[in-house]
């Protein structure tokens, strides 16, 4: 193989690896975002991330339907969010330190009730094969895409014209952006963050029935490693922007790709160098965005940790 | 038909706790006028209203508003009767635009917004209304008074016959105060709108208001038509008869040649990353009263964050007395700098910490607190704390119950006291930086700091005023400095000061032009 083969190998399998790696932060992303804009933090993602998993992976072993696992991914991802957004309903109760009792109470239920499906085979989902064309087997497992990458990508569209020109996303910006606003013109504040916490929360669950069935495609409880928690930071490097968090979503796969890519064609000694890369780029970020006395740009106004 | 009074309140009652806020309030609004609610701080003016609007139940009483009684005294219900109210504090979305502020208005938002229809809709009837506003302008980036009059057509959209306006021209301009409720005023003469504009300024009343009622400690004082009740007789029933004479002391000693606090070509940032301060000089010498007059938000918080060591300035320098400006606990005694920010118990003392520890916290680690040598030093007893702190309470007349009350059980004016006491009282005052040191205060603690700030400069100091309430500057400072967007606009002495260019001054020449296009549009 001449090294122009070799680039060309790493970079679409870098991009493969970017789109499969992203899918679990793009959906967790959109949820947080969605939350956000709703002016609450839910911190809880990486618990409700694992707690979808778990669910996502027993439900397909049990009905051999991987979508039915999708679903309760989902909806058991909006039952802890539903959890965290009455526990922050409360007065002077702070979202952060509730979505952190969330992430210890959805890892921990995850792990309870998902011991005896850590041996198991479910039954995966399906992916596209956009790599119909090539020969090479490294470019066919390259492009193939999952279906729910592109449910996200709608999803990122869907959102970002939401809350523009829908009667909800201009009730929830109003939230975010000023609950006294809100409040005098007879909005629910409460009713409206709880809704927007659940709904978040559905999402980010579907993230984590991608890693448990999809890639990497089993039930462990390593499965996530932060991944949940990144998101969170990406949302605001985003910006509080649906289409922002796509990129930037990919951005975060590519980094997370870069390594198991290099150890194919046969860097492996720099592996686990490289596979601190997105713990560096949310370190990154977060530095970066971060000032004393600055607000970040198009912060919903109502978010005091940021 | 439409009714002859507007609104009609009948004995209102209400009390909170041990406090009366009203006691036994009537008032008849008809229909078709300006009626001002004339009244101090704390007289009950924002509790009646906020019976009317439904935010608090009333404990005895009835509004019956165009015939009918207000029943489930709900937001809401209120809403439905056709009152609005504009707020002091804006309830404008700041990070949308106007469009999208005034479709949150309607009472039925659709699903789908169909944003070119709703903008040609808006388009037909904006042209029917008193003034403009640019519709794709996000809120962030207007001006108040152009905030105020974007609150005004949410308003007249949404087809409300009764507006209440909370105390207007405390953000705004004297022009742009002028512009807006001249507008509404013709609005009420032509037609079925009806204006309640609580205030305390007698000018306002003066020029834009048929009818004034005048509250003091939560009882109706004096009601008539405005040209029967002269200001005199206005201050007379708003203050009390006893009270009425404004407390000026005399002015000894003028300043000196000397410059003690130099603020040279400052520039800072905002909390957003914009420039709020811009390029600004200034110079106040020992025994001067420098007065910088502005509506708020034009860089005075930034500003007074910059002299407290609160914030970093871009680029620029501060000296007091030729040496660099720095905010440690060493530099400010060592130049006897003293504070008096806008609301005190926030923005000067710690609420849960107790009122001997909040008085010592400039000078906790010094006799008489702590011993002069050895280990006293750096032993800080708790009796010797409460004993000193014992002295400054009865010196300074502060009510509280001992030196060991959390300040945050004080009253306002007891905590006013207090920092007094801590800033100016105690010790001797070389540089005095205060800011809207009056706001939220009765007019008997109000009249106390003026005598004080005065003094303080009478003893030779060097005092910064950075105030909102024209009148205060003019009572107070030598010298005056407009700020406008971050720049000093205008930079005059008090003989020479005129109300009109001060106020030309604050709104920043162009935009005054804006506003009278728009005015003659």
């Amino acid at each position: 193989m001449s090294d122009i083969d070799v680039f060309g190998t790493v970079m679409i399998s870098l991009v493969g690896g970017a789109i499969r790696v992203s899918t679990p932060y793009l959906f967790v992303s959109l949820g947080e975002c969605i939350t956000e804009t709703s002016g609450r933090i839910n911190l809880g993602q990486e618990g409700i991330l694992i707690l979808g998993a778990m669910v996502g992976y027993a439900i397909s072993f049990k009905t051999g339907n991987p979508w039915a696992g999708v679903l309760c991914a989902g909806l058991a991802g909006s039952m802890l969010g539903a959890l965290h957004a009455l526990a922050c309903s409360l007065p002077r109760v702070n979202d952060i330190a509730i979505g952190i009792a969330v992430i210890l109470f959805g890892t921990g239920l995850a792990f309870l009730v998902g011991k005896p499906f850590i041996e198991p085979a479910a039954p995966m989902l399906p992916a596209l094969e956009l790599g119909w064309w090539s020969n090479s087997e490294a470019i066919r497992s390259a492009l193939r895409v999952n279906v729910l990458f592109f449910v996200g990508v709608a999803l990122t569209f869907a959102l970002r014209w939401s809350f523009s020109s829908l009667r909800w996303g201009v009730v929830l910006r109003t939230v975010g952006d000023s609950a006294d606003a809100a409040k005098a013109l007879g909005f629910s504040v409460l009713y409206v963050r709880f809704v927007a916490t659940v709904v978040g929360a559905f999402f980010s669950g579907v993230g984590g029935a991608f890693l448990s069935l999809y890639y990497p495609g089993s039930w462990t409880e390593s499965l996530s490693s932060g991944q949940g928690l990144m998101a969170v930071a990406l949302v605001i490097f985003a910006r509080w922007d649906p289409l922002r968090c796509l990129w930037t979503s990919l951005l975060f796969g590519a980094a997370g790709a870069l390594g198991p890519t290099l150890q194919t064609v046969g860097f492996g000694q720099v592996y686990y160098l490289v596979s601190a890369a997105p713990y560096a780029l949310t370190l990154g970020i977060l530095i970066a965005s971060s000032s004393s006395e600055r607000r970040a740009a198009g912060a919903p106004r109502e978010l005091r940790a940021v | 038909m439409t009714p002859e009074t507007a609104l009609e309140a009948i004995n209102i009652h209400k009390r909170f706790g041990e406090v009366i806020a009203l006691n036994g309030v009537s008032l008849k609004v008809r229909t078709g006028s300006v009626h001002a609610l004339l009244g101090e701080n704390g007289a009950g003016k924002s509790t009646l209203v906020k019976c009317l609007t439904g935010y608090y139940t009333p404990d005895e009483g009835q509004f019956i508003v165009a015939n009918r009684e207000l029943v489930s005294r709900s937001p809401r219900e209120a809403l439905r009767a056709g009152i609005g109210m504009v707020y002091q504090h804006f309830t404008l979305v700041p990070s949308m635009t106007v469009a999208e502020n005034l479709l949150l208005a309607r009472s039925a938002i659709p699903f789908a917004i169909g944003w070119r229809n709703f903008r040609r809709e808006m388009d037909e009837r904006l042209a029917k209304m008193p003034f403009r506003v640019p519709l794709d302008a996000r809120v962030v980036s207007l001006s108040a008074g152009q905030k105020q009059k974007v609150e005004i057509l949410k308003q007249l959209l949404m087809r409300r016959t009764l507006l209440v306006l909370d105390e207007p021209s405390s953000v705004l301009t004297p022009q742009e105060a002028d512009d807006v409720l001249g507008a509404l005023r013709r609005e009420a003469t032509a037609g079925d709108l009806s204006v309640v504009l609580i205030t305390h300024k007698f000018r306002e009343v003066r020029q834009f208001a048929d009818h004034v009622t005048v509250l003091r400690h939560g009882s109706v004082v004096g009601d008539g038509a405005t040209p029967t009740l002269p200001n005199e007789k206005l201050a007379e029933l708003m203050v009390g008869a006893n009270m009425g004479a404004s407390v000026s002391k005399p002015r000894s000693a003028s300043k000196t040649g000397s410059v003690r606090l130099k603020i040279e070509t400052l520039t800072v940032r905002g909390a957003n990353g914009a420039i709020a301060v811009d390029d600004a000089s200034l110079a106040v010498s020992p025994g001067e009263i420098l007065g910088i007059a502005g509506v708020s938000g034009n860089g005075q918080r930034e500003l007074i964050e910059v002299l407290a060591g609160q914030r970093h300035a871009e680029s620029g320098a501060i000296a007091v007395d030729g040496a660099a400006l720095s905010s440690t606990r060493a530099f400010m005694s060592q130049h006897r700098i003293a504070l008096l920010p806008e609301e005190p118990l926030r923005n000067a003392c710690v609420p849960e910490m107790s009122v001997a520890e909040n008085l010592a916290m400039r000078t906790y680690d010094e006799a008489p607190i702590v011993g002069r040598r050895g280990a006293g030093r750096w032993w800080l007893n708790p009796a010797t704390l409460a004993d000193w702190g014992r002295g400054v309470i009865v010196r300074n007349a502060i009510r509280a119950s001992g030196p060991d009350a959390p300040v945050k059980t004080l009253s306002g004016g007891n905590v006013q006291r207090l920092l007094l006491a801590r800033e100016l009282g105690e010790r001797d005052v070389g540089l005095l930086i205060a800011a809207n040191p009056c706001f939220g205060l009765d007019f008997a603690a109000t009249a106390r700091i003026r005598e004080k700030i005065i003094a303080v400069r009478n003893a030779g100091a060097a005092v910064l005023l950075i105030s909102e309430d024209l009148d205060e500057i003019l009572e107070l400072a030598d010298t005056i400095a407009v700020i406008s967007a971050g720049r000093i606009a205008l930079r005059t002495t008090r003989a020479d000061a005129s109300r009109a260019a001060i106020g030309l001054a604050m709104a920043g020449g162009a935009q005054v032009n804006d506003s009278r296009e728009i005015l003659s549009a």
